[in-house]
């Protein structure tokens, strides 16, 4: 038997960043809201607790903040011959549990994707031809940069992102990103201090010509009272950072700039431990009546609503989508449909140079301190000669020198005994890693859909992921990792390694939490499931918020852009949809 | 703060201040609530972990525990580097690790059907962590017992057990009772290595030594005095979530 609530104005399925972002607007224009969070509440004192938040074993190997698969796993395949078997453990990627979702472990590399993203079809058509691109899926995501910068801005100060600007209004500033599009005004905060390693990485990628600038991070480099009044103390430099809450209030998270505002409204209403089972469509299946969830008892609930947004994971935004039958499912066969469609990820390759003489202290570091060159990123450079699109962010941001899982060791070092332990020893703190986060393009046979096997605690189909590297992808990584052995030669160092991208997409180790498309934004239903306004085509009270709406992945980590969008889809609810309600803001 | 059984709730029930309101209790502590008017705060709700004690077995059997210690000991052989992985209670790390959640794979998705599957798709057999140990253990003790003059693993020499250890590695031995012999050497490395290298609460890592020999502060957290001091020395002997030896009275 299913209880059936009162109605509220909004139901947000998912408090993480999009959810709170937009139970903030929207509570703001006086709406009554509730969130309904599948995970426990969190909050810094209790959960990211200082006395014992420094705990590798239990956060970044047992995985104790993340989503666990024994709540929901996703099955996976490279291709569409071979039969998809369920991720038991989450490795690849590590998704989000509970109150601040994926926002509460992120490292914080704050990133603004480029109107050459936004309109990428139409930018590398005229530039380079469509030929150029053939292989792959690329669209344009309805929107432009010019449109987005308000939006980038309010997140960024939200955050408090400590950075240096590149291009104010067309202004290019030495010491930031050349590359970037213009911005409105600076960063909220200058960079952080840096690091051993990232300054000879910048010294080095200088003395050949390319333009390295301190990484946007949402780690505080000065302590920081944001718009809403929330405060945040400076960053430690703990070195415990991605898989880890922070305990001192310098890490960006709903926890951190939202949350301590937002609870305190009248018109929110938070429910925890509350899994979101689909959305309830009309009979006309182009209006959504509210949610279904279920709690803890196992009890069925139906919260109407007359507007759902979906502000979970990206991957789960999709999968909820498919359970509610929202939009029609991507086929991979015949192109048609577009729920699933334009899944990416990001192809990353490292780099290590091994030094004699050198002292890194590696666990003197925080998530996003570092340094970054664009150079050979997107498309900041000339692909006329090249056999590829798309390119890579090349980061020297050393995260952490926790021992379990940061031990670097020469080529050809055993993995135990003697000699494993000397090596360990000698190549602690005299190793520099960097890497290069390289642009996820689609294709058509990498996409999104509901397993036919395996299902969840439920009995729901599991997400179902089929994906492996596009070859453009991998001659992009093979192109840019030459680009990196050039800058290890150049930092000098007894012995480096190089390794890019290779295909056969692999489950088991950590790669990135960048998983994006699938519900991509648009201004064509055909290939978009929502509209520029992250408006579902299909079911106008529906929006869907999140990575899910990337048409592409560009080389950069999305939370800036998921941000972004969240307050692109905020405005125009409050701007335009509360308006009209029901209606679309875009005419198909 | 309010408790409301919401069988059939009211919108006054759930719009109350700082509504902490029970939905119903779960055996896992975890309970569905409502929060609205201020972000919750309970004492006593932080979660510390629970120190491991030495002292009796909890997973491992005798005859385990003395083939695990010769196993941690060729991993991480002592030297004048540090002291070897038995000395550093990597298997009383182990042996808590087995009797807990870790061992009965609780976090993850352990639902058939069981497929082989592919490299790239992860371990798919349906074999928890304590079995694995239990059947693995049993399995080498047999495989040396039938191929080095009945001798157990741990009655092998130091050499005989690197060279042993080495061909399981390389996948090289096949074990008994279809253990595959490549996947437990891998096990055990991992579980080996959290154990000397996580924080000594767990059990392994004994007085920091693995933080000592690599120069790892630790749980220090705070390394705003030393940023800027590059390619210099950080000063400061290791602490655990437990705090420091040397913090305490000798």
């Amino acid at each position: 038997m299913t209880t059936i609530l009162p109605r509220k104005d909004v139901v947000i399925v998912g408090l993480g960043w999009t959810g709170s972002i937009l139970a903030h607007e929207l509570t703001d224009e006086g709406l009554d809201v509730v969130a309904i969070e599948r995970g426990p509440w969190r909050d810094t004192a209790t959960d990211f607790n200082i006395g014992y938040v420094q705990d590798e074993l239990r956060y970044a190997i047992r995985k104790d903040l993340f989503l666990q698969p024994v709540t929901e796993a996703m099955t996976m395949r490279n291709n569409t011959s071979q039969t998809a078997l369920p991720m038991r453990d989450y490795g690849s990627f590590l998704l989000g549990n509970g109150v601040g979702g994926a926002g509460v472990h992120w490292n914080g590399h704050t990133w603004r994707f480029w109107d050459t993203d936004f309109q990428i079809a139409d930018h590398l058509t005229r530039r380079y031809g469509a030929e150029k691109f053939a292989e792959l899926q690329l669209q344009n995501w309805g929107v432009t940069g010019a449109e987005l910068e308000n939006a980038y801005d309010r997140f960024e100060y939200l955050c408090g992102i400590s950075g240096k600007a590149g291009n104010v209004n067309g202004e290019i500033r030495e010491g930031g990103n050349p590359f970037e599009d213009p911005r409105a005004r600076d960063y909220p905060l200058p960079p952080m201090q840096m690091t051993y390693a990232p300054t000879l990485f910048a010294e080095a990628a200088r003395a050949l010509g390319y333009h390295p600038f301190p990484t946007p991070a949402a780690n505080m480099s000065e302590d920081y009272i944001n718009p809403l009044g929330i405060a945040m103390g400076q960053c430690t430099m703990c070195g415990f950072c991605e898989r880890f809450g922070c305990a001192n209030y310098s890490k960006s998270s709903a926890q951190t700039t939202v949350l301590p505002v937002l609870m305190k409204k009248k018109n929110f209403e938070l429910r925890t431990h509350s899994e979101v089972l689909h959305v309830d469509l009309d009979a006309s299946r182009t209006h959504a009546r509210g949610v279904t969830y279920v709690d803890t008892s196992g009890e069925e609930f139906f919260q109407p609503a007359d507007m759902v947004l979906l502000c979970a994971y990206g991957l789960h935004n999709v999968r909820l989508m498919m359970l509610s039958g929202i939009g029609e499912a991507y086929d991979p066969n015949t192109g048609e449909g577009t729920v699933g469609r334009n899944y990416c990820y990001q192809t990353n390759s490292g780099a290590q140079v091994f030094f004699d003489d050198k002292n890194f202290n590696p666990f003197v570091a925080a998530g996003a301190l570092g340094q970054t060159m664009d150079d050979f990123n997107g498309d900041a450079f000339d692909h006329g000669g090249l056999d590829f699109v798309g390119g890579a962010g090349i980061n020297c941001i050393p995260t952490n020198g926790r021992p379990i899982q940061t031990r670097p060791t020469p080529p050809g070092t055993p993995r135990w005994g003697k000699d494993w332990k000397q090596a360990t020893v000698d190549s602690y703190k005299s190793t520099l890693s960097f890497s290069a986060q390289g642009s996820s393009y689609p294709t058509r046979g990498n996409y999104l859909d509901l397993d036919p096997t395996y299902k969840d605690r439920f009995g729901r189909p599991l997400l179902r992921v089929t994906f492996d590297f596009p070859d453009n992808d991998i001659r992009m990584a093979s192109w840019v990792a030459g680009k990196m052995e050039g800058i290890a030669k150049e930092l000098g160092g007894r012995q480096y390694t190089v390794s890019p991208r290779k295909k056969g997409w692999d489950s088991v180790p950590y790669q990135s939490t960048h998983n994006t498309g699938g519900a991509t934004m648009g201004t064509d239903p055909r290939t978009s499931a929502v509209n520029k306004y992250l408006q579902s085509w299909d079911v106008p009270n529906v929006f869907v918020v999140g990575a899910s709406a990337f048409a592409h992945n560009a080389g950069k980590n999305p939370t800036g852009t998921v941000g972004a969008l969240a307050y692109h889809a905020a405005d125009a609810i409050r701007q335009q949809y509360l308006r009209n309600p029901g209606q679309s803001l875009v005419s198909a | 703060m309010e408790s409301h059984c919401l069988k059939r709730p009211t919108r006054r029930q759930f719009l109350s201040s700082v509504a902490f309101a029970a939905l119903a209790g779960s055996a896992g502590g975890a309970v569905a609530r409502s929060i609205s008017g201020e972000p919750p705060w309970q004492s006593g709700a932080a979660d510390p972990p629970i120190q491991v004690r030495p002292g009796g077995w909890m997973f491992f059997t005798a005859d385990e525990v003395s083939t695990m210690e010769a196993v941690v000991d060729r991993l991480i052989p002592a030297d004048e580097l540090s002291i070897g992985g038995r000395e550093a209670g990597c298997v009383l790390y182990l042996d808590r690790q087995l009797a807990g959640s870790y061992g009965a794979s609780a976090r993850l998705y352990t639902a058939g059907p069981f497929l082989p599957g592919l490299p790239t798709q992860g371990y798919q057999n349906a074999e928890t962590p304590d079995q694995r140990y239990r059947l693995g253990i049993a399995s080498l003790n047999a495989w040396t017992r039938d191929n080095k003059d009945g001798k157990r693993f741990a009655e092998l020499s130091g050499d005989d057990q690197d060279a042993v250890l080495k061909d399981l590695e390389a996948g090289k031995i096949e074990l008994p009772n279809k253990v595959n012999a490549k996947a437990f050497f891998n096990l055990m490395l991992s579980g080996a290595m959290e154990g000397f290298f996580a924080d000594p609460i767990y059990g392994g890592n004994k007085d920091m030594a693995s933080w000592r020999m690599l120069g790892f502060p630790g749980a220090r957290y705070d390394y705003r005095d030393h940023v800027s001091k590059h390619n210099q020395p950080y000063p400061l002997p290791p602490v655990s979530i437990a705090g420091s030896t040397e913090w305490m009275s000798r």
